[in-house]
């Protein structure tokens, strides 16, 4: 078989960008709940949220260091795997990849270290400003991130000569038109990534007896944040499609697999996608439904992907995925809304509740990585949206080299992803007790109060 | 103005990579370091890079990130050239950076083996860092002369690492490991100069851009102060690692640390010299390379606002994290 280099290229760099984006979802998420139990811990003086806070700091560093880590790859794969985009639109993507580093990670690099190992070297107040300072950090990362890719998917404010891209405006670029909705659809399901860690850590120390006090404040945080902000995404998510539908209809075309430009088009909830017979088998529809949610209106026009040919994303995984995002979504819904009614019926969550919770401890992954699918396969086969085509811009390395690399990659990541999960629950499966032994380091110190407290039992009451 | 922008980010880039070199370079180092020294020592080696070596490894994206905002086109080169080391020191990298984490929290019995990754990603990243440099310094061709020299200057350049590493433990420990790690700067001081020597005289010999340079009379006077500064710190650092222990233990150790940071502003000097104004030598210059001003005006505006916030901050985290490391114990 002939070794296609572009294409291993493109699975390399999805493989690599699938990897990476896992940690930098918990820690954007994770971040504002850790300042939560920080601000808490602050207002109470109470030590179980002491204790909290640092059980997922430790969680949060780590995370943090396979994004980092990872994070470091992607900045290099640009220049090694893509020359031909950085030659075009290197003057829009550099400049907004540049801030990304100045403003955010320079930022969340240096407050970690306050954040991990200064509880003790600094006032309350700097620590507790420091972990806001993270959170911020990783905030405006996604927010350059996510510019540049909504750029890419809706480029303005450029004029473009066919041989390299010169901005207009700045704040057309930065502020494209589907930025917004990108922006806030991708930190809800960052926040939801975190709860359903948090809560499914918490229901896995639950269910192994190894829990205190302390895991049934995290949990009821966690399942309470999650139910909140569930309809939030639900409503942005829809947000985002209308933005995807005017902008981007042939994307919109090859998640509802509409072959045919129709008025009234019917949902389709499930079937085959078959792109050289342009048509979905065993199809489950409703009808007249694909058009009132995506135009609002029952008779709203669907434009089909006739109208794309040859210049369409491949429908079967972009349909695919868009049904995993949405049923992981229903599923959130559904659990994250049971286990309140169970906190506000019964004041505890029943066992099945728990085991389910458990199950669900990654979903916020899969719900991401099929969202992602959705919107970078389903920009397919540009790279910047009706200007610059992916296959022209890929670099030439022999097939052999790439392959190699790519073998590696997955070697290490394979490795990488089974102990970071290993580490996780190694961590949560110790007693609250001995969890308050195992700080870091440098936590003790000058401040009186900290030496109090590492002293006072705390979780098995 | 529009012809100064490609200077100054040329000169941001740079900086980047410098301190980056210094900074990352010590922690490089202690991960080299760490075979060698007991398990105890190993958390303290390790406690005391612990609050700092993520920023130190940001300036590596600074750096490279500079290359492709300002210069892309040459960007695509260098990397695409550099295909392989830069993924072989990626792969290092990952593999320390992700130990450093996974030592402490993935139990005990695992320990071991993440204190292994952790020397061998700190081994293959500061290699895999010495061959870019080589072949970029030859000018990316590949020959296999240049090649030889690429894998000359991967020899030498952990040498350098361990002695900012073994400086910097000097800072930062006190006791036994503060012995252990004279011992290391004592060790790895010979290595390092020699490996620098063999450098300063391969290059010419590699580069006959390079050698054009240096070799004219009125530069080669003009650039005498680099070498000869460069020689004085390491006979400075020398002479005063000959010192006996408790003479070292009242010197202060910061001037022990800046005898090699010394070394390296200097090479770093020397190989601006050597490389300016081309950023991919004999091929392309900076201008050639250089993106539309209005991108790098745009950049601009971040760099003057945001490089001294990060400076300033840099200089806050090293004040609160100063001290000896054994005060960071694990409770």
């Amino acid at each position: 078989m002939e070794l296609d280099p572009v294409l291993l290229s493109r699975i390399q760099f999805a493989l690599n960008i699938s990897f990476h984006i896992l940690f930098p979802t918990i820690t954007i998420g994770l971040a504002y709940f850790i300042i939560y139990f920080r601000v808490r811990y602050t207002l109470t003086r109470d030590p179980h949220w002491d204790f909290i806070y640092t059980f997922w700091v430790k969680v949060f560093a780590l995370t943090f260091a396979l994004g980092v880590v990872t994070g470091i790859v992607m900045s290099f794969q640009f220049g090694t795997n893509w020359p031909g985009f950085m030659e075009q639109a290197g003057n829009i993507a550099g400049p907004l990849l540049g801030y990304e580093v100045l403003t955010a990670f320079f930022l969340e690099a240096s407050f970690l270290g306050i954040m991990l190992f200064g509880k003790s070297r600094v006032s309350n107040r700097l620590h507790l400003i420091s972990t806001i300072v993270v959170a911020l950090g990783t905030t405006l990362s996604a927010f350059w991130i996510l510019s540049l890719n909504s750029w890419m998917q809706t480029p303005t404010g450029y004029t473009y000569d066919g041989d390299a891209m010169i901005v207009e405006s700045w704040l057309a670029v930065i502020f494209n038109p589907s930025f917004p909705y990108r922006f806030a659809h991708m930190m809800v399901a960052c926040l939801l990534t975190a709860s359903f860690l948090v809560a499914g850590v918490s229901a896995w120390r639950t269910l192994r007896k190894v829990d205190g006090p302390a895991t049934a404040r995290v949990m009821r945080t966690a399942v309470i944040a999650a139910a909140l902000l569930i309809p939030v995404q639900i409503f942005l998510g829809d947000l985002h499609g209308l933005n995807t539908l005017k902008h981007q209809p042939a994307k919109v075309a090859a998640i509802e697999a509409v072959w045919e430009t129709e008025r009234g088009a019917a949902l389709t909830l499930f079937g085959f996608p078959d792109e050289t017979a342009r048509t979905t088998h065993a199809a489950i529809k409703v009808p007249k439904l694909g058009s009132l949610i995506l135009t609002h209106e029952w008779d709203g026009e669907l434009k089909g992907l006739n109208e794309f040919i040859g210049e369409h994303p491949p429908v079967a995984p972009v349909f695919w995925s868009f049904r995993i995002m949405v049923g992981v979504g229903m599923l959130m819904l559904l659990i994250s809304w049971l286990a309140v009614w169970q906190y506000w019926r019964r004041g505890a969550l029943g066992l099945n509740t728990l085991r389910a919770l458990f199950a669900m401890t990654f979903s916020g992954w899969v719900a991401v990585l099929a969202g992602w699918y959705v919107t970078e396969i389903g920009r397919q086969p540009w790279i910047v949206s009706g200007l610059i085509k992916t296959a022209d811009v890929v670099a030439d390395h022999p097939a052999g080299t790439v392959l190699t690399t790519l073998v590696a990659y997955s070697v290490i990541y394979t490795f990488l992803l089974i102990s970071y999960i290993g580490a996780l629950f190694y961590m949560s499966s110790k007693p609250a007790q001995s969890l308050l032994h195992m700080h870091n380091y440098g936590l003790p110190g000058r401040h009186p109060e900290d030496q109090a407290f590492s002293k006072q039992p705390i979780g098995g009451q | 103005m529009d012809q100064f922008l490609p200077l100054i980010f040329v000169a941001v880039m740079g900086l980047s990579l410098l301190l980056y070199v210094i900074l990352d370079g010590y922690d490089l180092g202690v991960g080299l370091l760490l075979p060698f020294a007991s398990d105890a020592e190993k958390d303290v080696m390790i406690a005391s890079i612990g609050p700092f070596w993520d920023a130190n490894e940001t300036w590596i994206v600074m750096g490279v990130g500079v290359l492709l905002i300002a210069f892309p086109s040459a960007h695509g080169i260098i990397l695409t050239k550099l295909y392989l080391p830069a993924t072989i020191m990626l792969f290092g990298l990952i593999l320390r950076g992700v130990a450093f984490d996974f030592r402490v929290k993935a139990g005990d019995d695992k320990k071991v083996m993440w204190n292994r990754f952790f020397f061998l990603g700190s081994l293959v990243a500061s290699m895999a860092q010495g061959w870019m440099l080589g072949s970029y310094i030859t000018g990316l061709t590949g020959s296999f002369i240049n090649t030889l020299f690429a894998v000359l200057i991967a020899v030498c350049l952990p040498a350098l690492y361990c002695v900012l590493g073994a400086t910097w433990l000097l800072i930062k420990t006190e006791g036994a490991l503060f012995e252990k790690a004279v011992g290391w700067a004592r060790t790895s001081v010979l290595p390092m100069a020699l490996g620098l020597f063999l450098v300063s005289i391969a290059t010419p010999l590699v580069s006959s851009v390079i050698a054009e340079r240096w070799f004219q009379l009125p530069n080669f006077i003009g650039l005498l102060p680099i070498p000869v500064t460069s020689l004085i710190a390491m006979v400075v650092l020398v002479v005063l690692l000959k010192r006996d222990l408790t003479a070292l233990r009242e010197l202060n150790p910061m001037y022990l640390f800046a005898c090699p940071v010394v070394v390296c502003l200097m090479a770093a000097l020397g190989l601006a010299y050597s490389i300016f104004p081309d950023i991919i030598i004999g091929q392309m210059t900076i201008w050639e390379a250089a993106s539309h001003p209005s991108a790098l005006k745009f950049t601009l505006v971040g760099v003057l606002i945001a490089l001294p916030c990060i400076v300033l901050y840099t200089i806050f985290i090293y004040k609160v994290f100063s001290g000896k490391a054994s005060e960071l114990r694990y409770d």
